[in-house]
């Protein structure tokens, strides 16, 4: 007889390992896109210029520095001032929304997205066109659009559709029955707001000042058109290794930036965490009853800030099509013809779809494929908790300063990943790498959704785990993976400040272009390669929606009930 | 001849198709399982019974391997499977959830796992038109989960777990999402068929009713350990502990001391009951009686443990009443037919001579 062994614990199958494997791959592809560039960001900050250590001398300089200290001072303040501007406006506008019967609140809800589509230059771009030097509307502005004023205008368009969304899902989360029960107590209106409606949407709010904070004190593209001689960090990164080829000053500016995200994304997630407790599956959805002074109110407030938004997209728009702003207003589409304004011409177009459909492909595989193994894997747990530490860390990473760790990482003497370097490939990379939270959060969701026990059941018929996740666990998640996909297609679109540092001149950008053609003053064709960019973003988005729509409830007949 | 008598007997001579020996499962510095031991003959349907919480799912999860034991072995069959994952061991399993894919058709889903088998395609076909047969739903086979009542559901799921004819049966609270009426009829079904089918079957539940009803044994459980085990009736007549005794089935709890190994004393009453070894005399107890089994009819004057109650409560429950009773400290509820209390005209207020049969009566620690 076997001599009994007390086995304290189930050995694993050969999928497990299959399993374990996979995710021991993840730390590795994570640790290698995102966690190593980082390290080698940090690295280089110690630095100087030869690669020898210097300790903290390149930290002293940067504080003992007056302009660049003061950048760090303008970054805090337009994007404290963005925030307190967007924070409010998102959260009428979403009431709205959400919380009246005012019509066509689909349209106002798609037209406050608008902003997502477009790289963040364009708002930039259309302001110069309505209050710059030779703007129509200059005198309204009492001076100078270029500097804060101009960057805060623009942030605002920006970070708008981004605030929306948080405070729409806070804000559509409500309890019917609290209403009732304060409606029972005859609690006053005001009452009511502030004691059931606040505190239900205090953390969408607290959420959302970090999104917005954090988008501000992020971006690249609308310091640089509209800054004028206004220095923000992210101008300063850009200028220290593109300008000065200072690598070591720009790690430590990037580290500088990395900071105020880094904190913003602490306190989101802890808002967020219990945001979550705060939703019961017994809730009674709120649905909103007519009240015609309320909607009268909402449904002004809502076109008034529809009209601005599709004022700027308006402004861009006509500006590419002018011919010579503001002499000769006829138009035409010369200034679509990109050849006569950047040497790559519509190859920076053709570019950005390429890298847009490889992040949508790749990340979104990786993605999910990886939430998958982190959700399904048996045992293995402190692995796990690496993985989902390292899934989160892209979110709190700026773009710039993770491309910037890609110069660093990538670019390094010895590094076997060198060839990568100046290839479509790190660009794909590098968007797959920045974008990978939300990716990998909308699939962790998604997975958490379907029954636990799928696995279990297929391993009890001894059907391999694999064969389950294609036949069973795809099928049911194909919505959040499209969802995915598109999230990861528009954002690789319209991004600039991640791969401002690692595009080669034959791998360069639509966003990149539009930035340097701007630079060299045409900014109708800027606004022209703005524009292609919304266009094909915005298309995708809306056949994705036909697709969710029609597409997917015929080929899915087992959804409808 | 070697071989059968090297085979461990397990309860009633039967011999045992799963040994489960000192299994113990810890969540951190939670015990969720503590030292459990347990019996199953083949062929045999045993129900885990016991309040929320108490392990059951644990326990059933840890044989299918799916919640590996923290210490301890399992024996499926002569095979210690204590080691193997759930793909290498033979059983099938339905959750509480059913767990059905919803983006499969109903055959598409009872094949599951047939696909695998290297079968044939009329082959499986043919399997899975015999199995919707057998669960009832002859005609479900293209509809999708979604399409299905709960009680179809359910079956869809029980013809899945069958489907690869596996040697252990694993039900997890099967019934406990389906209305009333669906369930009691499932009950039936379920137990009906898996005799046809004589698999063994474990069966986790919280509810006492189908657990008598449906199990050959019944695993009662409580805090991670097994309170009792036994066929339904002795569970029933002769619970092995308060717990056990409370748990299943109403019973009075009336707190007494014990003056000598077969006599209670309650307040100023002195009732006889069976012999208790396992006590020391003066020790305080329950004394325990069913309140089916306080009698009023035919007692003879000098009918052992005669008390004279007021009746205080007569609450009306359907084909009996419950009466709660009084004489002088002590108070308990009696079920009396509603044949029982036209004869006798019982009303709240009336008295009434009573008597606790010492047979019926059990005697705990209190
Ligand atoms: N994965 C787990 N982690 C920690 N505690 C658990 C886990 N699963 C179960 N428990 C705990 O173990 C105890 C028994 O759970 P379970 O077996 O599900 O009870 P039930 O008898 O209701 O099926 C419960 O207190 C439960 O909270
Ligand atoms: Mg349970």
């Amino acid at each position: 007889m076997s001599l009994v062994l007390a086995a304290s614990a189930v050995r694993a199958s050969r999928e497990d390992l299959a399993m374990r494997a996979g995710v021991v791959a993840l730390v590795a592809i994570l640790l290698l896109i995102v966690g190593l560039p980082l390290w080698s960001l940090l690295v280089k900050g110690f630095q100087d210029v030869d690669g020898h250590f210097v300790g903290l001398a390149n930290y002293r300089a940067y504080f003992a520095s007056p302009a660049l200290f003061n950048s760090a001072l303008n970054s805090f303040d337009v994007a404290a001032l963005s925030t307190t501007i967007v924070v409010p406006l998102a959260f009428l506008y979403a009431y709205g929304l959400t919380r009246t019967t005012m019509p066509l609140r689909w349209l106002f809800q798609g037209i406050s997205l608008i902003p997502i589509f477009a790289p963040s230059l364009l708002p930039g771009i259309a302001l110069i066109y309505l209050f710059g030097t030779q703007g129509f509307f200059k005198a309204l502005v009492g001076g100078q659009i270029y500097g804060m004023k101009g960057i805060v205008i623009a942030q605002v368009f920006y970070c708008f559709p981004h605030a929306v969304l948080i405070m729409t899902t806070a804000l559509r989360t409500a309890d019917a029955r609290l209403y009732e029960a304060a409606d029972a107590l005859r609690a006053s209106k005001l009452r009511i707001f502030l004691t059931v409606t606040l505190p239900g949407a205090k953390y969408g709010v607290v959420s959302a000042a970090m999104v917005v904070f954090t988008l501000v004190i992020t971006d690249f593209g609308v310091a640089k058109v509209i800054g004028g001689n206004f220095n923000v960090l992210a101008t300063d990164v850009y200028k220290q290794v593109i300008g000065q080829q200072n690598f070591s000053m720009g790690a430590v500016v990037g580290m500088v930036l990395l900071a105020p995200a880094a904190l913003a994304f602490v306190v989101d997630r802890l808002v967020q965490r219990k945001q979550v407790a705060l939703l019961t599956a017994r809730a009674v959805p709120l649905v909103p009853r007519p009240s015609p002074g309320r909607d009268a109110f909402f449904t002004l407030f809502c076109t008034v800030i529809a009209i601005g938004i599709l004022a700027i997209l308006g402004m861009a728009a006509w500006g590419s099509l002018i011919k010579y702003w503001p002499y000769n207003l006829s138009l035409t589409w010369e200034n679509y013809d990109f050849e006569k304004f950047d040497a790559n011409g519509w190859e920076s177009f053709g570019n950005s779809v390429r890298m847009a459909v490889g992040a949508a492909i790749f990340g979104t595989a990786l993605t999910f494929v990886g939430a998958w193994l982190t959700e399904k894997t048996r045992g293995f747990g402190a692995v796990r908790g690496l993985v989902q530490l390292l899934a989160f860390l892209p979110m709190a990473v700026p773009g710039l300063v993770l491309g910037l760790g890609y110069i660093f990482f990538f670019n390094a003497h010895g590094n076997p990943l060198n060839f990568l370097y100046a290839t479509m490939a790190i660009l794909v990379i590098n968007s797959v790498a920045h974008f990978y939270t939300v990716g990998h959060l909308t699939a962790a969701t998604a997975l958490k959704q379907i029954d636990p026990e799928f696995e279990a059941v297929s391993a009890s018929l001894k059907v391999p785990v694999w064969r389950t996740f294609l036949r069973v666990t795809v099928p049911i998640c194909l919505p959040a993976i499209l969802d995915i996909a598109i999230y990861l297609f528009v954002n690789a679109m319209t991004t600039v400040s991640s791969v401002i540092f690692l595009y080669a001149p034959d791998t360069k950008l639509a966003s990149v272009a539009a930035l340097n053609i701007e630079e060299a003053g045409t900014t109708a064709a800027a606004a022209a390669l703005c524009l292609v960019i919304v266009a094909t973003s915005a298309a995708v988005k809306v056949l994705h929606l036909l697709a969710d729509r029609f597409l997917l409830d015929r080929l899915q007949a087992w959804r409808r009930r | 001849m070697d071989q059968a008598l090297r085979r461990k007997v397990g309860p009633e001579g039967k011999v045992s198709y799963l040994e489960v020996r000192n299994l113990t499962k810890r969540f951190g510095d939670f015990t969720a399982l503590r030292n459990v031991s347990l019996d199953v003959a083949e062929g045999e349907f045993v129900c885990f019974l016991g309040p929320s919480g108490c392990g059951k799912t644990t326990l059933l999860r840890a044989i299918a391997g799916l919640e590996p034991q923290s210490s301890g072995t399992i024996r499926q069959k002569e095979r210690d499977i204590s080691a193997l994952p759930p793909s290498q061991r033979d059983f099938g399993i339905v959750f509480q959830s059913y767990a059905l894919f919803p983006n499969l058709t109903v055959t598409a889903n009872v094949g599951y796992g047939l696909a695998s088998q290297r079968r044939k395609r009329t082959e499986t076909a043919a399997r899975v038109v015999e199995l919707l047969a057998l669960v009832g739903l002859p005609e479900a086979g293209a509809k999708y989960p979604s399409q299905l009542s709960g009680g179809q559901q359910q079956r869809v799921a029980l013809a899945r777990a069958l489907a690869t004819s596996p040697g252990l049966l694993l039900l997890d609270e099967p019934l406990s999402a389906l209305d009333a009426r669906v369930r009691m009829r499932l009950r039936h079904e379920i137990k009906a068929l898996q005799r046809r089918l004589g698999v063994t079957t474990i069966m986790v539940t919280h509810d006492q009713e189908e657990a008598l009803t449906m199990a050959d044994r019944i695993v009662v459980m409580n805090h991670g350990v097994i309170e009792q085990v036994g066929p339904p009736a002795e569970i029933y007549r002769a619970p092995a502990t308060a717990f056990v005794a409370d748990f299943v089935g109403s019973m009075n709890f009336l707190a007494g001391k014990l003056e000598a190994p077969d006599r209670v004393r309650l307040g100023n009453l002195v009732m006889s009951c069976p012999i208790q070894d396992g006590l020391e005399s003066g020790a305080a107890v329950s004394l325990c009686i069913r309140p089916e089994d306080v009698r009023v009819r035919d007692l003879p004057a000098e009918a052992a443990n005669r008390v004279d109650v007021t009746v205080t409560e007569l609450d009306f429950i359907g084909a009996f009443c419950r009466a709660t009773l009084v004489a002088g400290e002590l108070s308990l509820v009696a079920d009396f037919s509603s044949n029982l209390i036209r004869d006798l005209g019982v009303v709240v207020g009336a008295s009434l001579a009573i008597a606790l049969p010492p047979d019926r009566l059990r005697v705990f620690a209190a």
